[in-house]
């Protein structure tokens, strides 16, 4: 069992806590690095998408579980960015000047959506979430000048340094760019006053405020860094299908995220990533799986949202601190060992106070 | 001899019932002013409507000389007034650390940009921060529970963390509610000692609601007595406990 | 004037679906997704009594009502009891988890394609001063009118209202009354689900019955946002106003609105007002 030691006040600020941590992690850079040596080009697109489902997660997560704002319209920010950046590129704006400045269009949009909605709390502020996403749905169906209504647009390759940066190994080396800095600049942002800010909302709003935080500004600040980085992984998102049509960001897509978020473990960073293998193999297996099944429900097109539903719920019954939670109490098990407690995650009767009243 | 704050004609209505009506007090620099009174007499109102979680519908807030009626709730922190919550408001599922460094959020010193580059003012900064709370946690004896997550500690660790978090605003007044509720004898021994040595080490002004009236007696330099939402009595805590309307409302025969 | 009858029988229903929600939130504080898959479930249930079976319209109607009733008090029993006491957006993601398998289930169990169910109303037309509704909206109409009636009597006239008010406001306390919340929470949403079935049914003749139909549960939101959440008559009364709004923003602002005119104004009254028309305003006491 591992004691950490200290000795300085550095050490609680710094990101790794020790040399074990330091040896995993660059063990793990690693071996993202050399992947593209290993694998074939199909299962280089998939983890592509991985990461970029990651980097959307890191978004959502920053929202939904370091600020406890839960956004059921979180796909509308992902269009946001796709659409923007495409419509970018195919109006001649250079690739690194676009990618940013579609991001910033979607925080842009976020703190137009958190503006109005900042005094909600709870299931009001998701189902206005909700509504948010359908109507920057319909935005994307009507808005025919910039999104081509229905028919959608195909999304421009882009080829630089000789190479075509939307396809293959340089783009998975985009993404992989892309998702480190994203996980560096959140977790900057975690151990810094605002993350703690965030963090204060999400546990006490009245005690937040009368410790000076702005409740307006940081709940603003929440939409807008967590619109950023969803709109990021939109543009990333907009080369992976290659062709933008509104369909693309429906509520599934939603969904989908929060089953990552969710799944994955809410309020960790690494929930986001286990989260986004999960959503991202998940489709893999439902097809392997399918030859195992009878074929008249194999071939159902609504399989997929009752697997996530069915999924979703056993995941919230059973493990609700996610798969990082479980990969927590796997660890503590053999910390521990083998004076472990069966008891120790045992789950208290817990009981509904009314939040109206409170 | 100044007066730090001073509540004027304090008064709140809540859907017809006067909650808090024609309150007036002031608290001198460097004393500790109690308020006490029976339930529902209006004494975490009166807190509430201090630190603006409620807007008064009559009267006035002065401290240092400065009206702060219409001051947002979450400038409270800067101007230099601190509370802790009757009923525990810590951020449950951080550590003790994370719930005393964001005590110094009124603070801060860091923007945005600097905060997500993590520059080296930033850490700084934090450093600076963490000095701070060291220097609290060491006053209120928590080293023992630093990287503790809220949720797991006992009661009594609790009360001291809401105390600590308020220290940590660096105020120069301090609005405890009910500091001792839920603690039992030593416990609330010890809290008496560490208010006199708020008081007299820190110089800080304690204005506290309590119903202990052991503790009420040992710490405060003043007392005011509320029923109803109204005075009944303003004092030393000996003139208002021996006051013929206090003992009939509050303390009895 | 066609318009607004129209507008008041489409909705009628979001009221009834609103009117579960409600029902659901007052008790057990719970927002559940999934209650216009209910309304999905309780027609297709009809569907197999009355087409399948060959029941009688009416004993088709009672029986799928019987059916979501259990339906819905198993479901509260063996899944939302285990996550009583979690943070509401468990319980939310919760409810959309079962949603979308409720609509899985349909989907592999009766197909996808759309199915017609008759009624007695399928053509008929009342002629009510000067104006001609069809029957089949006036069903609507009369059917949600019954059965508000008949929650209002139950909910005010029977301890068992009271018992589920103390059960939402303080569950703990509510046990220390000797009052069976679990139990009562189960009621709750064996009412919902049976309320939600027969909002099927009143529904199926109009929009036809396919497995998507629940997604009219999105605007039903807008309509218990606007009545007030906690309010079972406001749910009703924004439901037929926002039935009406659609109805009348569909001609005069183009198609795309009416699909949005829910939405836009479920956002303006959380912005405005959030406590709707009936609801009651509460803060937190600290």
């Amino acid at each position: 069992m591992r004691f950490i030691f200290k000795t300085d006040y550095n050490q609680d600020i710094d990101l790794f806590k020790h040399g074990g941590q330091r040896f995993w992690y660059s063990l793990l850079l690693a071996a993202m690095i050399v992947m593209p040596l290993v694998i074939d080009t199909f299962w280089l697109g998939e983890v592509a998408y991985v990461l970029v489902l990651a980097i959307a997660g890191v978004g959502l997560m920053m929202l939904a579980g370091y600020t406890g704002l839960v956004s059921l319209g979180h796909a509308a920010f992902l269009g946001v960015g796709a659409y923007a950046h495409g419509f970018f590129l195919n109006h001649g704006v250079p690739f690194f000047v676009s990618v940013p400045l579609a991001a910033l269009l979607a925080a842009a949009v976020g703190v137009a959506v958190a503006f109005p909605i900042l005094r909600l709390t709870g299931a009001y502020l998701a189902i206005a979430t909700l509504a948010f996403g359908l109507i920057i749905e319909q935005v994307f169906i009507r808005w025919e000048a910039v999104t081509g209504g229905f028919r959608g647009f195909s999304v421009p390759r882009v080829n630089m340094f000789g190479l075509d940066l939307t396809d293959g190994v340089p783009f998975y080396y985009l993404c992989l760019a892309i998702l480190i800095i994203v996980l560096l600049a959140a977790l900057n942002i975690l151990r810094s006053p605002t993350g703690r800010a965030m963090i204060a909302i999400r546990d006490s709003e009245v005690a937040a405020q009368s410790m000076g935080v702005n409740l307006a500004l940081y709940k603003t600040i929440a939409f807008g860094l967590s619109a950023f980085f969803t709109g990021l992984a939109g543009a990333l998102f907009a080369h992976k299908i290659g062709f933008l049509a509104p369909d693309a960001f429906n509520v599934l897509l939603s969904i989908q995220l929060l089953l990552l978020v969710v799944v994955g473990g809410l309020g960790s960073l690494h929930g986001a990533i286990y989260g986004a293998i999960f959503v991202g193999a998940l489709p893999q297996f439902i097809a392997i799986g399918r030859d195992f099944l009878p074929p008249n429900i194999a071939s159902q097109p609504g399989l997929e949202p009752g697997l996530f539903g069915l999924i979703l719920v056993l995941f919230i019954m059973f493990e609700p601190l996610g798969i990082y939670g479980r990969w927590l109490k796997i660890k503590l098990y053999f910390d521990l060992f083998p004076l472990y407690k069966r008891a120790t995650f045992k789950r208290q009767k817990s009981y509904t106070k009314s939040e109206r009243n409170r | 001899m100044t007066t730090l704050f001073r509540a004027e004609n304090l008064a709140i209505n809540f859907g017809g019932i006067k909650a808090v009506d024609g309150v007036t007090f002031d608290v001198e620099q460097g004393k500790v002013f109690t308020i006490i009174g029976p339930n529902g007499a209006g004494k975490t109102t009166v807190f509430n409507l201090i630190s603006r979680i409620y807007d008064p519908s009559e009267g006035k807030l002065i401290f240092e000389g400065r009206d702060i009626t219409r001051v947002p709730p979450h400038d409270v922190a800067g101007i230099g007034i601190a509370r802790t919550f009757q009923n525990i408001e810590l951020f449950e599922y951080a550590t003790l650390l994370q719930n005393l460094l964001l005590g110094r959020h009124a603070h801060r010193g860091t923007n945005l940009i600097q905060d997500i580059l993590h520059l080296p003012s930033a850490r700084k900064s934090e450093l600076a921060h963490r000095e701070r709370v060291e220097k609290v946690i060491e006053f209120l004896d928590l080293e023992a529970y630093r990287d503790a997550l809220i949720m797991n500690l006992p009661y009594g660790v609790r009360k001291v963390v809401e105390l600590a978090r308020a220290l940590c605003t660096e105020p120069k007044l301090l609005l405890l509610d009910e500091p001792s509720s839920g603690l039992n004898t030593e416990e609330t021994q010890d809290m008496a000692f560490w208010i006199q040595d708020i008081k007299v080490e820190l110089g800080i002004t304690v204005l506290m609601v309590e119903h202990d009236m052991s503790l009420v007696n040992e710490v405060s330099d003043r007392v005011l007595a509320l029923n109803y939402g109204r005075v009944l009595a303003e004092g030393t805590a000996r003139e208002v406990q021996s006051h013929p309307e206090v003992v009939k409302a509050y303390l009895g025969g | 004037m066609q318009l607004l009858l129209n507008g008041l029988a489409a909705g009628s229903i979001y009221g009834l679906v609103a009117l579960g929600f409600v029902l659901i939130y007052k008790a057990t504080e719970t927002v559940n997704f999934a209650q216009g898959d209910l309304l999905m479930l309780g027609a297709f249930a009809a569907f197999t009594f009355i087409v399948g079976f060959g029941m009688p319209y009416w004993a088709g109607l009672i029986c799928a009502v019987v059916v979501l009733a259990v339906f819905g008090y198993l479901l509260d029993g063996f899944i939302l009891r285990q996550v009583i006491g979690k943070p509401q957006f468990s319980i939310v993601m919760l409810t959309i988890g079962l949603g979308f398998m409720m609509r899985s289930g349909s989907s592999i169990f009766f197909g996808t394609e759309t199915r017609q169910m008759p009624t007695p109303f399928d053509t008929g037309v009342t002629n009510f001063m000067g104006l001609q509704i069809a029957d089949v909206n006036l069903s609507v109409l009369v059917g949600t009118g019954a059965l508000c009636l008949v929650l209002y009597l139950f909910f005010s006239k029977t301890r068992l209202g009271v018992a589920m008010q103390a059960a939402s406001q303080n569950q703990l306390a509510a046990y220390y009354m000797g009052i069976p919340v679990k139990m009562i929470f189960s009621a709750i949403w064996a009412i919902s689900a049976g309320t939600a079935a027969v909002a099927g049914v009143l529904l199926a003749p109009i929009a036809l019955i396919d497995v998507n139909m629940g997604l009219i549960g999105i605007k039903a939101f807008a309509a218990a946002v606007l009545g007030g959440f906690g309010s079972i008559p406001g749910a009703v009364v924004g439901g037929l106003i926002i039935g009406v709004i659609e109805q009348f923003s569909g001609i005069y602002m183009g198609p795309g609105f009416k699909d949005i005119a829910a939405q836009v104004v479920l956002l303006a009254v959380l912005i405005v007002w959030p406590q709707g028309l009936f609801g009651r305003h509460s803060r937190k006491r600290v």
